[in-house]
């Protein structure tokens, strides 16, 4: 186990990368949720078919090979090459704000229709019932599921390793393992837990969201937090 | 102040409302009685446009509230007439529908503020006013959630209020409360009826207060007016066979 320093310097310079791309994944994955949740109870059809197509066709298609097409097929269609890094943000970006979307019209959803009635009879406009009364309650309800996402995330960078970004799991596989070969099973160990220290990181950040969004909805701490214990284990 | 000529409503093939012809004068108290499913929470529903008319028409205050004039013609009304009509509209409902995401002071000051284009100070101003005329004014600052089913229905009568409506609209709302907060929450609306002019609409089941509070009571029953009275006339001889029994079956049960 002498080793262990060495290994752990060895991933930390891959960290950057794997960081870069978890955040800004996260960040693209909150924008297009956001904005393909609520296309997809627009009042407008043109922009519902959009956003479904959106939705169905990134959710539906290996994020694996998305990766390759913009890498590898993209530059030949357009004549540039995307900088790596961001084409990965990108494509965790576009891929999980697929399922995102979902998350956000089924939190709208869910928010009992008496809280649209109510802001209706106050003759509040469809975007003030929207953004004052409807999405603020819904918030509390997506952080749950959005915590899965941004972990399902996290573990996902690990295919830029593929596409030669050097992140943790390239900096193991290519310069680690060939270098100490017998110790392949630490390495990997190594490897599987910085991602748990990481995605505890995501974890205990939602968990701080969600008990600040709770109490903005006068709602005790305790059930929320028992709610996001039980929906922990996906993935 | 309102007017229904030859309103229809249905829901899939079951009719709610047919050919229903009704008016109210403004500053009348009327109460809408009759079994569950005789349509008149319907017609709450129809005034606040939560529902849409299958033919007839609705005015309010001389103004078409289910459709708007178009180049002579009569057209369904579009989102943005419909919520000008009813600014002058206001309603309580059943359970409370407070909003969560803001203090009692912020369910106040919402639709004032946005809706009316009054200034901040002035909405709290009247937010402050309205809580000192419903008893909570030292809840100001607090989450509903805090209140008890009285105190969030007092609150949502405040609310209600706030937009100074010409007409209100009350959906059984103490038809959610433990018995012992409904007096409170009567008292305060025979108080406002007492000191205000809005036309007031009421569905209740309360008939001690569709007696004392209304000027008139009328009874539904399979989507018509059966009965159309006095309370106290109507209470003490009813003059429908429906009624009577209907009367009879709500006052045995307490």
């Amino acid at each position: 186990m002498d080793n262990i320093g060495t290994f752990l310097s060895v991933l930390a310079q891959g960290l950057p990368e794997t960081l870069i791309a978890t955040v800004g994944g996260i960040v693209l994955t909150i924008l297009l949720s956001f904005a393909a949740g609520l296309a997809l109870l627009a009042p407008s059809r043109p922009l519902r078919v959009i956003s479904r197509i959106y939705v169905e066709g990134l959710r539906g298609t290996s994020e694996v090979v998305q990766l390759f097409w913009l890498f590898f097929a993209l530059p030949v269609l357009v004549g540039f090459e995307i900088v790596p890094i961001w084409g990965g943000v990108l494509v965790l970006g576009l891929n999980h704000g697929a399922y995102g979307a979902e998350i956000v019209r089924g939190a709208i959803q869910s928010v009992p229709r008496a809280q649209y009635e109510g802001a209706l009879a106050l003759s509040l406009s469809p975007a003030q019932r929207m953004f004052r009364v409807i999405l603020p309650q819904a918030v509390v309800e997506m952080i749950p599921p959005f915590n899965n996402l941004f972990i399902q995330l996290l573990k996902s960078t690990s295919i830029l390793s593929f596409v030669f970004i050097s992140e943790i799991t390239r900096q193991a596989t290519q310069i680690l393992v060939p270098r100490f070969n017998p110790q392949v099973l630490q390495i990997f160990l190594l490897l599987l837990l910085v991602y748990l220290v990481l995605s505890l990181l995501i974890t205990a950040g939602m968990r701080a969201l969600e008990r600040v969004a709770s109490a903005r909805l006068g709602r005790g701490p305790s059930p929320g937090a028992k709610r996001l214990a039980s929906t922990g284990g996906q993935g | 102040m309102i007017v229904f000529d030859g309103v229809e409503k249905r829901f899939g093939d079951n009719v709610v409302l047919s050919d229903l012809d009704f008016t109210v004068a403004p500053g009348e108290h009327v109460t809408l009685i009759g079994p569950s499913g005789s349509g008149k929470t319907t017609i709450l529903r129809l005034l606040m446009c939560l529902e849409s008319v299958n033919a007839g028409t609705i005015r309010v205050a001389g103004r078409y509230l289910s459709h708007m004039e178009k180049g002579g013609t009569l057209v369904p009304a579009d989102e943005k007439h419909s919520r000008e009509v009813r600014k002058r509209i206001g309603m309580v409902f059943q359970q409370f529908n407070l909003f969560p995401n803001m203090t009692v002071r912020g369910n106040l000051i919402e639709a004032p503020t946005r809706v009316l284009g009054l200034p901040k100070d002035e909405a709290n101003a009247r937010a402050e006013e309205l809580l000192d005329l419903v008893g909570l004014r030292e809840r100001i600052d607090e989450h509903p959630s805090r209140l008890s089913g009285g105190q969030q229905q007092r609150v949502a009568i405040a609310r209600a209020l706030a937009m100074r409506p010409d007409v209100l609209l009350l959906d059984e709302v103490t038809s959610a409360l433990d018995p012992e907060l409904v007096a409170g929450v009567l008292a305060l609306l025979r108080d406002i009826g007492e000191t205000t002019d809005i036309t007031i609409l009421c569905v209740t089941h309360e008939m001690g207060f569709a007696r004392d509070f209304s000027h008139r009571v009328m009874m539904f029953d399979g989507g018509q007016v059966i009965e159309d009275a006095p309370p106290e006339r109507l209470f003490s001889e009813p003059e429908h066979p429906r009624t009577k029994e209907f009367l009879k079956a709500v006052l045995s049960r307490g």
